[in-house]
């Protein structure tokens, strides 16, 4: 593809009929006026591409931002996540001791238990033994009446 | 055979280098040109630069279908036009009028003048001149204007301004003599 640049000279006819219409200072007010504006607009052409440059850098510093709070989160989770782990296990090693004593304490009622029912069975065969008679004790005593006499 | 097909997609991609190539060597040379058309007639920084982009974002999408037939310059110019052109249609906003907080201070404008040779008191009623200038132009139509800025501000040909704007140019002298005479009649009144 093919394109003309801007031509190189501006003097054509229509321009030099227009020059002639123009009196001096008309011409010279329409100069200073283009002058003006492109100078003005040159700087502030320059200033609209400033903030395009710094773009990048600005590009940097969010990254450099976004960077941080990802690492910040993956602080806050691994963190979190290691005092959640160090939770469970303390729970966990709480839970198995209080389990320790609800079985220790089951089996001291159960011995206790036990204890009562010997205490018991020795207390009714203590009472009994003492209650009942020998079965040779009458005629024991027939036989001193005997001896006696 | 097998090697012309082979070829094919590098023979594409070589040719969409070279027009990428072609489409920036474009842009570098004509942004500031186009930038500083649409801030003249915007008058407005950020606007200006927004339609700068549009525009070039524009051409870019129809890079294509670009024949050569008018300079690139034109090309760009007249995209630049429909682009403000809409703009200001599609806001429903009569031209200058809208809130000036982007807005080129006029003044400032004024004393971008070079210093050359003259003397403080011979520039300050030069400057005082653009300022006139500037408030004739604000009061001309929007083709006025157009044409105005395309000829004073971008020394663009009359055939030339034909072509960016769809006008002939027969059109386009009758604007711009009227535009002409409302700068001199400003210019005159305040002598």
């Amino acid at each position: 593809m093919s394109f003309n640049h801007e031509p190189a000279s501006r003097q054509d006819a229509s321009r030099q009929d227009d020059a002639e219409a123009l009196d001096p200072e008309l011409k010279s007010a329409l100069a200073d006026f283009r002058l003006s504006f492109h100078a003005f607009s040159d700087a502030a052409y320059a200033r609209a591409r400033m903030p395009l440059a710094r773009a990048p850098r600005r590009g940097r510093v969010w990254r450099l931002v976004a960077g941080c709070a990802l690492g910040c989160v993956l602080l806050a989770g691994s963190v979190s996540s290691g005092v959640y782990r160090h939770h469970r296990k303390e729970v966990g090693i709480a839970q198995a001791r209080e389990a320790q004593h609800q079985r220790q304490l089951a089996a001291d009622r159960a011995s206790q238990q036990a204890r009562e029912e010997e205490d018991l069975l020795a207390k009714v065969d203590s009472d009994i033994a003492r209650q009942t008679p020998s079965a040779m004790e009458p005629l024991a005593r027939l036989m001193s009446d005997d001896e006696t006499r | 055979m097998a090697a012309i097909t082979t070829l094919e997609p590098m023979t594409r991609s070589t040719a969409e280098d070279a027009a990428a190539l072609e489409f920036s060597a474009v842009v570098a040379a004509h942004r500031p040109q186009i930038f500083r058309f649409l801030l003249a007639s915007t008058r407005d920084l950020d606007l200006a630069e927004t339609l700068t982009q549009e525009c070039f974002l524009k051409a870019h999408r129809n890079w294509a279908s670009f024949r050569g037939e008018s300079t690139a310059m034109t090309w760009l110019m007249r995209i630049a036009i429909n682009l403000q052109k809409d703009h200001w249609r599609n806001r429903r906003m009569q031209f200058w009028r809208h809130t000036r907080t982007n807005s080129v201070d006029l003044d400032e404008a004024g004393e971008w003048l070079p210093s050359g040779e003259s003397s403080a008191e011979q520039k300050v009623l030069a400057q005082e001149r653009v300022a006139q200038v500037w408030k004739a132009v604000e009061g001309l139509s929007e083709r006025q204007r157009t044409v105005f800025l395309l000829r004073f501000v971008e020394e663009q040909e009359l055939s030339e301004i034909a072509r960016a704007t769809g006008l002939n140019e027969g059109t386009v002298k009758a604007h711009l003599s009227r535009a002409l005479a409302k700068v001199r009649a400003e210019l005159g009144g305040k002598r």
